[in-house]
C-alpha cells in the first residue's frame, strides 16, 4: 500500500479574470497524512476552487501547494493527477464504458498490464462491496449509490495515496448518504489516505472531518480544528451561526456512550425483597426500580406496582425503551432517554450483557 | 414539363421489363458512380468538417462564421451552383463533387460540434482528473460520447447527397440522373422510374445501415444496457 502524503497550502490564492474579489484568499493549510480534512462553508467560500488547485484543475493565481514536500507546480500535471485519486458530485463516469473499465481507468493510463488491472478492479469491487456481476454494466445501469461506489472505486484504483472528494455525496438521498458516509470512514479506517472532502453540509463535515476546514465567503479561512474543538469553541460569530443550531447535540453526535461511565442504576435482582427494591429506589430518588437477572436486565417495575408483594418478580414488567450499546453517539442515546419513561438509556454490550445506565446528567455534562 | 402526359401517349405501360434486361450492364455502372460519387463527397465533406470542428472546438469566436460560411454554402440551389462551378472545372465529376462537399459541410460541421457539447461536463471534469493527456481526452472521451450524434450528422449528409448526385448527372457527372435524363429527353418512362426507384432505394438503404451502425457503436445507449 502506498504511503500517505501530507498536503500542504501555503499561502494559497485565487482571482479568477475579470473578477474583483479573491476565490481563495492566502489560505495556510496543513492536512496531516492519513486524515480526512473536510472544506466546509457557503457558496462561493472558495472550497471547490482550492480543492481544484490541489489536482491543478484550477492554477493558483500565487501561493503554492506542497504534497510530501514537493510543490505540486514542479510536477507534470498528468503525472500529478494519476497519482490522487478524484471523486466528484455526479460521479463524472464515463457513460460508454462498463464498470470495470471505468475502474480500470487510471491503471490504463499508467500502462499497467491486463492482468494485474483486472485483479485490482476485482478487489476494488470487493473492498466497495459491490456485486462482481456489475462489472460488465454500463454505468446507467446502476443505482445512485453504486455510481457513488464505482465513482470511489475507480478514484481508488491506482492506490493513490491522496482522495479529492468534491461534494461526493450530495447527489444521493439521505438515507445511501448516510450509508456511503459510514462506508467511507470503513474505508479509510482500512486504508488511511489523505483525504480532502469538499461539502457544504456541515453535518457530514462533523462526522467525517478530523479536522474541520470553515471557509467564509472570498476564500478566508473562519477555523480549522477537529470538529469537537470547533463545536466546541467557535472562533468567530460567523462560525458559531455556520454551525447553527443545536451545536450541543452536534457535539454529542461525536461522543459515544464508551466515553462516560454508566453507572449502575436502581437495579435489584430478580426475587429481591420488595423493602430493598424501596431502599434501592430511594437512594436513587426514583419511583421506579429495575430488574435483573444474572448478567440481562430485564425491564422495570414502577414502584406502586409493588404494592402488596413480598418480592420483585418478572410478572407485568415494562420493557426498557432505550437501549444502547458503547459504541452509539451520546446525541442517540439522548433521543432513546427524552423518549423513554424512566430517564435512563440502558447500556448493553455486543453480548446483551447488562453494562449500566446513563442519565441526562451525565450526558449534559459532557458539553457544558 | 409535364412528363407523365406525354409518357402515357408513347408507350402503352409505364415499366417496359426488356428495357431492364437490356441495361443490366449500364444500371450497374450507373449504381457504382452514383456509390462512389456520394462517398467520395460524404468522405471529403467529413475531414473538412472535421477540421473545421476541431478550430471551432479550440477558438470558439471560429464557430459562428464558419457555420455562417458553410450555411451559405448549403442555401445555394445544387443546380444554380453546378453551372457556377463548370466555366472553372469542366464538365463532368469534379464540379457536382465540389457542390456536394460543400452541402454535407454544414451539416457534419453542426452534428461534430453539437455532439462535442453535448458531453457531460462533469465527465470531461473526471477525465481531466485522472490524469487524461488533453488529445487522448479528446479521442477517447469527448470524440467517443459524440459518436451517436457524428454518425446522425454522417446518415443526414448521405441520404442528402444521394439525392443531389441524381441532379449532378445534368452537367455530366454520371449515377442514376442518366436515365432520368434519358428518360426525360425521350418521354419514356422506363429509365425515369428505374433512375428515381434506385435512388430512392440507395437513400433509404443508407440510412438504416447508417442507423444500425449508430445503435451498434453505441452500446450504451441501448435500453436496458449491459443488464
Amino acid at each position: 500500500m502506498s504511503t500517505p502524503a501530507a498536503i500542504r497550502l501555503h499561502q494559497l490564492t485565487k482571482r479568477y479574470p475579470g473578477a474583483d474579489d479573491l476565490a481563495v484568499d492566502h489560505l495556510d493549510l496543513t492536512v496531516p497524512a492519513g486524515e480526512i480534512a473536510v472544506l466546509v462553508g457557503p457558496s462561493g467560500c472558495g472550497k471547490t476552487t482550492t480543492l481544484k488547485m490541489v489536482n491543478r484543475l484550477i492554477e493558483p493565481t500565487s501561493g503554492t501547494v506542497e504534497i510530501d514536500g514537493r510543490p505540486a507546480g514542479e510536477v507534470p500535471v498528468h503525472e500529478l493527477r494519476r497519482g490522487i485519486g478524484y471523486v466528484i458530485q455526479h460521479t463524472g463516469l464515463f457513460p460508454h464504458k462498463t464498470v470495470a473499465a471505468n475502474i480500470a481507468t487510471v491503471p490504463r493510463l499508467l500502462g499497467w498490464d491486463t492482468r494485474r488491472t483486472r485483479d485490482r478492479v476485482e478487489e476494488l469491487v470487493d473492498l466497495l462491496g459491490l456485486d462482481r456481476t456489475l462489472l460488465d454494466r454500463y454505468p446507467s445501469a446502476l443505482s445512485g449509490g453504486q455510481q457513488q461506489r464505482v465513482g470511489v472505486a475507480r478514484a481508488l484504483a491506482a492506490d493513490p495515496p491522496i482522495l479529492l472528494m468534491d461534494e461526493p455525496y450530495s447527489a444521493v438521498d439521505p438515507i445511501v448518504r448516510a450509508r456511503l458516509q459510514d462506508e467511507l470512514l470503513e474505508l479509510q479506517r482500512r486504508l488511511r489516505k489523505t483525504i480532502v472532502l469538499v461539502t457544504h453540509d456541515v453535518d457530514e463535515a462533523i462526522k467525517l472531518g478530523d479536522r474541520m476546514v470553515i471557509l467564509n465567503v472570498g476564500g478566508v479561512l473562519e477555523q480549522a480544528g477537529p470538529p469537537a474543538e470547533v463545536l466546541a469553541e467557535p472562533a468567530s460569530p460567523f462560525v458559531a451561526s455556520f454551525l447553527g443550531e443545536e451545536r450541543g447535540l452536534k457535539r454529542l453526535s461525536l461522543l459515544h456512550v464508551r466515553d462516560i461511565t454508566p453507572d449502575d442504576g436502581p437495579v435489584v435482582d430478580l426475587g429481591a425483597t420488595v423493602a430493598h427494591a424501596r431502599e434501592v429506589m430511594q437512594q436513587h430518588r426514583v419511583d421506579w426500580v429495575g430488574v435483573r437477572e444474572g448478567d440481562r436486565l430485564l425491564g422495570w417495575h414502577w414502584g406502586t406496582d409493588l404494592d402488596g408483594a413480598g418480592t420483585v418478580e418478572a410478572d407485568g414488567i415494562e420493557p426498557f425503551r432505550a437501549v444502547v450499546s458503547p459504541a452509539t453517539t451520546l446525541r442517540a442515546a439522548l433521543d432513546g432517554i427524552v423518549g423513554s419513561r424512566t430517564n435512563v438509556a440502558v447500556v448493553v454490550d455486543d453480548d446483551g450483557r447488562y453494562r449500566g445506565m446513563v442519565r441526562i446528567d451525565e450526558i449534559s455534562e459532557r458539553v457544558r | 414539363m409535364t412528363p407523365v402526359l406525354v409518357l402515357a401517349s408513347r408507350h402503352d405501360r409505364l415499366l417496359s421489363w426488356d428495357w431492364i434486361g437490356d441495361h443490366t450492364d449500364e444500371i450497374w455502372e450507373r449504381t457504382l458512380q452514383h456509390l462512389q460519387l456520394t462517398g467520395y463527397a460524404v468522405g471529403i465533406g467529413f475531414v473538412i468538417a472535421m477540421a473545421m470542428a476541431l478550430v471551432s472546438l479550440r477558438w470558439r469566436r471560429a464557430y459562428a462564421p464558419l457555420a455562417a460560411f458553410s450555411g451559405t454554402l448549403y442555401s445555394i440551389p445544387s443546380l444554380a451552383l453546378f453551372a457556377i462551378l463548370v466555366p472553372y472545372t469542366g464538365l463532368g465529376f469534379r464540379p457536382v463533387l465540389i457542390a456536394l462537399v460543400t452541402y454535407t459541410l454544414l451539416i457534419l460541421l453542426r452534428n461534430i460540434v453539437a455532439g462535442v457539447d453535448g458531453v457531460p461536463p462533469d465527465v470531461v471534469e473526471a477525465a481531466e482528473g485522472m490524469g487524461y493527456e488533453p488529445w487522448r481526452r479528446f479521442l477517447a472521451v469527448d470524440l467517443r460520447l459524440a459518436t451517436p450524434a457524428i454518425i446522425g450528422g454522417i446518415r443526414v449528409a448521405t441520404v442528402t447527397v444521394i439525392g443531389l448526385v441524381t441532379v449532378g448527372a445534368l452537367v455530366g457527372s454520371g449515377g442514376y440522373g442518366v436515365f432520368i435524363n434519358d428518360g426525360l429527353s425521350r418521354s419514356f418512362s422506363t429509365p425515369i422510374l428505374v433512375g428515381g426507384g434506385l435512388s430512392i432505394a440507395m437513400a433509404l438503404a443508407f440510412d438504416l445501415l447508417l442507423t444500425l451502425l449508430q445503435r451498434l457503436v453505441t452500446p450504451w445507449a441501448r435500453p436496458g444496457a449491459g443488464r
